[in-house]
């Protein structure tokens, strides 16, 4: 069967409005569990554009946008608006607060950064012992994040409540090709969903979800999923580039995958064997309208792939993911390349999607 | 009226580090121009500002000493587009991970600071904090780019921008010793409407973090009968809280020990006690980390004193003070100037000094 092949098709590129609404999401705060500010963009965002937008139990944003065909097939395509952060869980005094970490966050990257704290954005700083008063012993060792506080000044006790979130406070800005900024894992995503949505191809019934604490285990994805049903799942993220020189000078055989090589397509994860007919179609897909990508190295880490394709009666999924350097740390870097190219594959496949890609087996 | 949120913000938001003073300099010595009747320069960049005696004949001088020079990095390699880093001043490689620079190349970059990934390290390093080799500065920039942009020796400084904190602190990188330069320039506008009856030579020093050069060849060249050291010293804050910390928004502290003339110390404390000034007294039996450790040998020896502003997390790319220990600092500063007649030497120092 050949799919209907749109030879004359547009696709999207990505210009200023596009890179404001990013710096804006990544710019907002929201934490694992408290999503608010995520998701108050992405509703505003999307609902001229939408049929249907529900907030769900769990606070993901779950967005529907109908076909024209009869009997389209149903694609949820997966986004997560949380990022890693932390929770304020003592009030020590003076403005001096201990918290604890909501996502996998290396404890190295913390000492000397300025956080936000609470909804009301207050300045915090995660301070670090000058190096004056620090044993030897201690300055080979990395500095325990159960010995960091957050500091607000010594004016400001109680304006901020344990329970409040709080996480870096960089602010986005673009150098180059390139574009730094905090929680671009996974606003870039974000920002991609929300463009698809404007875009979408009236062939097929459109199924978004805005999920929450990914970073926690993939609670939203979960639920996201048995509520819309669909009969494929793509998860788009954002995966490490560790493509850097080895100390070693050996050569880097483990960079996950590489900025400059466009989106990066998941085979395998810890999580998840992606859906062979799925990989080849993106891939063909790819080809076919000249979109560079590359194959994700299979191996650890994981998507809200993870989770989708466990529940009801077994969902196919794949993941794209846009390369980003420096993930869970105070400042990611991408390419702006990157990010367009991603954009421009599942646009694309979305466009020349039918229920035959699950006609054949599996295999 | 110098608004002192509006300097310091000023002063923290522009590079100045050691031995490349001048991006600081120029601002300082503008708000100082009308504030002393002779600006100078001196070989090795520090700005000497003086206000002359209102008495005519013979009279002495002080040197009220502010270092101006920020810690920071210097490219020290470029491997595959990423910068590699040297540090100036003494740092902390743990404070550096995950920090926005800004790279002075051609022109300004912005750039990250990371170490390698442990995933490429050798297994032993898993979980450790960086060497120095183990930094790198990402610009974002294709390696060509930066090959034209950036050389060796450009200097990096810190890209954390000025932060209000509640309780009327203040954060930001370069606090030490900003902080200590807007309390001197508080108390030369402060004295300006004042007869003097000695020479005041304000000081911004130079190279304070490496080598202290500045303070010792400004003190060479202008003899001062006296030197008052401003510096930052550290706050209470969370892990340091023995004798060496000070509570933030509690005054200036009056620096006691080998580096500082305990009757100098003595007349600070009286004078503080006079103003019903905070303070507290600062012991530092070895060494005060200061300008002062080189002008107390400069020449056939001057006195010295030490005043420090609490500073939390010193070093690190954000430091944070209290302005009110600032203001503090430069009332008690200019308390001590107004106060000094022909014969204080005599009174403070005894017969044998004069």
């Amino acid at each position: 069967m050949n799919p209907k092949i749109k030879t004359n098709l547009e696709l999207p590129t990505i210009d200023s409005s596009q890179i404001s609404l990013l710096e804006r999401l990544s710019n907002a705060v929201s934490v694992s569990g408290d999503e608010r500010e995520v998701r108050q963009i992405v509703i505003d965002s999307v609902k001229p554009y939408s049929d249907d937008i529900t907030v769900d139990a769990m606070g993901n944003v779950l967005v529907t946008c109908k076909s024209k065909s009869d009997h389209p097939i149903r694609v949820m395509l997966d986004a997560h608006m949380d990022e890693v952060g932390f929770m304020i869980v003592e009030d020590e005094g003076d403005g001096i607060y201990s918290f604890e970490m909501l996502g996998g966050v290396d404890q190295r990257q913390l000492p000397g950064k300025a956080v936000l704290v609470g909804k009301d954005h207050l300045a915090g700083i995660i301070g670090a012992k000058p190096i004056h008063l620090a044993d030897t012993d201690e300055l080979h060792a990395a500095i325990p994040q159960k010995s960091l506080r957050v500091d607000l000044g010594p004016g400001n006790a109680g304006k901020v409540n344990p329970g409040d979130m709080g996480t870096f406070a960089t602010r986005f800005v673009q150098a180059g090709p390139s574009l730094m900024g905090k929680a671009l894992d996974d606003r870039l995503g974000v920002a991609t969903l929300i463009e698809l949505i404007k875009r979408h191809p009236n062939q097929i019934e459109l199924l978004a979800s805005f999920s929450v604490q990914e970073e926690l285990g993939l609670r939203g994805a979960k639920i996201a999923a048995v509520a819309l049903h669909p009969d494929l799942a793509i998860a788009i993220d954002s995966t490490p580039a560790i493509d850097l020189p080895r100390p070693d000078q050996k050569e880097n055989s483990v960079y996950n995958c590489k900025l400059d090589e466009g989106p990066a397509i998941y085979v395998a994860d810890a999580g998840t064997i992606s859906d062979p007919r799925l990989i080849r179609f993106l891939a063909q897909t790819a080809e076919k309208y000249a979109i560079p990508f590359q194959y994700r190295q299979p191996g650890g880490g994981g998507t809200n792939a993870g989770v989708i394709h466990k529940v009801l009666g077994g969902i196919p999924v794949v993941s794209v993911s846009i390369p980003g350097r420096y993930a869970h740390t105070p400042v990611l870097l991408a390419r702006l390349a990157d990010w367009e190219n991603t954009l421009k594959l599942i646009y694309a496949a979305l466009n020349d999607l039918t229920p035959a890609i699950l006609a054949p087996d599996r295999n | 009226m110098i608004d002192l949120s509006t300097f310091l913000k000023e002063m923290i938001s522009l590079p100045g580090l050691s031995g490349y003073e001048s991006p600081v300099r120029e601002p300082i010595a503008r708000t100082w121009q009308p504030l002393v009747d002779e600006l100078s320069v001196s070989k090795l960049g520090s700005l000497h500002g003086l206000r002359r005696a209102n008495v005519k004949g013979d009279h002495h001088s002080v040197l009220i000493a502010t270092h101006m020079d920020a810690i920071g990095l210097m490219v020290a390699g470029l491997d595959d587009g990423l910068l590699r880093v040297m540090s100036i001043g003494g740092l902390d490689l743990r404070i550096l991970v995950g920090q926005m620079v800004t790279v002075h190349g051609k022109r300004e970059l912005p750039g990250i600071l990371q170490m390698i990934p442990d995933r490429l390290q050798d297994k032993s390093k898993a979980g450790s904090p960086p060497g120095i080799t183990d930094l790198f500065i990402d610009t974002g920039l294709p390696i060509n780019e930066v090959s034209d942009l950036v050389k060796l020796g450009d200097l990096v400084s810190f890209a954390t921008p000025p932060q209000e904190m509640s309780g009327g602190a203040l954060a930001g990188h370069s606090l030490d010793n900003r902080a200590s330069v807007a309390a001197l320039t508080l108390c030369l506008e402060e004295i300006r409407k004042f007869n003097l009856a000695w020479d005041v030579w304000a000081v911004a020093t130079t190279q304070e973090e490496e080598t202290l050069v500045g303070a010792r060849t400004s003190a060479y060249e202008i003899k001062p009968d006296i030197a008052v050291v401003v510096d930052v010293t550290f706050a209470k804050g969370p892990g340091v809280t023995d004798y060496h910390t000070f509570a933030a928004g509690k005054g200036p502290t009056i620096g006691v020990g080998s580096n500082m003339h305990p009757a100098l110390g003595k007349y600070f404390k009286t004078l503080a006690d006079e103003m019903d000034l905070p303070y507290a007294m600062e012991y530092m039996p070895k060494s005060s980390g200061t300008d002062a450790m080189a002008i107390q040998v400069s020449e056939e020896g001057i006195p010295c004193a030490v005043l420090g502003i609490p500073l939390r997390y010193m070093h690190t790319p954000l430091e944070m003070v209290v302005l009110k220990d600032i203001q503090r600092t430069g009332r008690l500063l200019a308390r001590f100037i107004t106060q000094l007649e022909t014969d204080t030497m005599e009174k403070i120092f005894g017969e044998r000094k004069a």
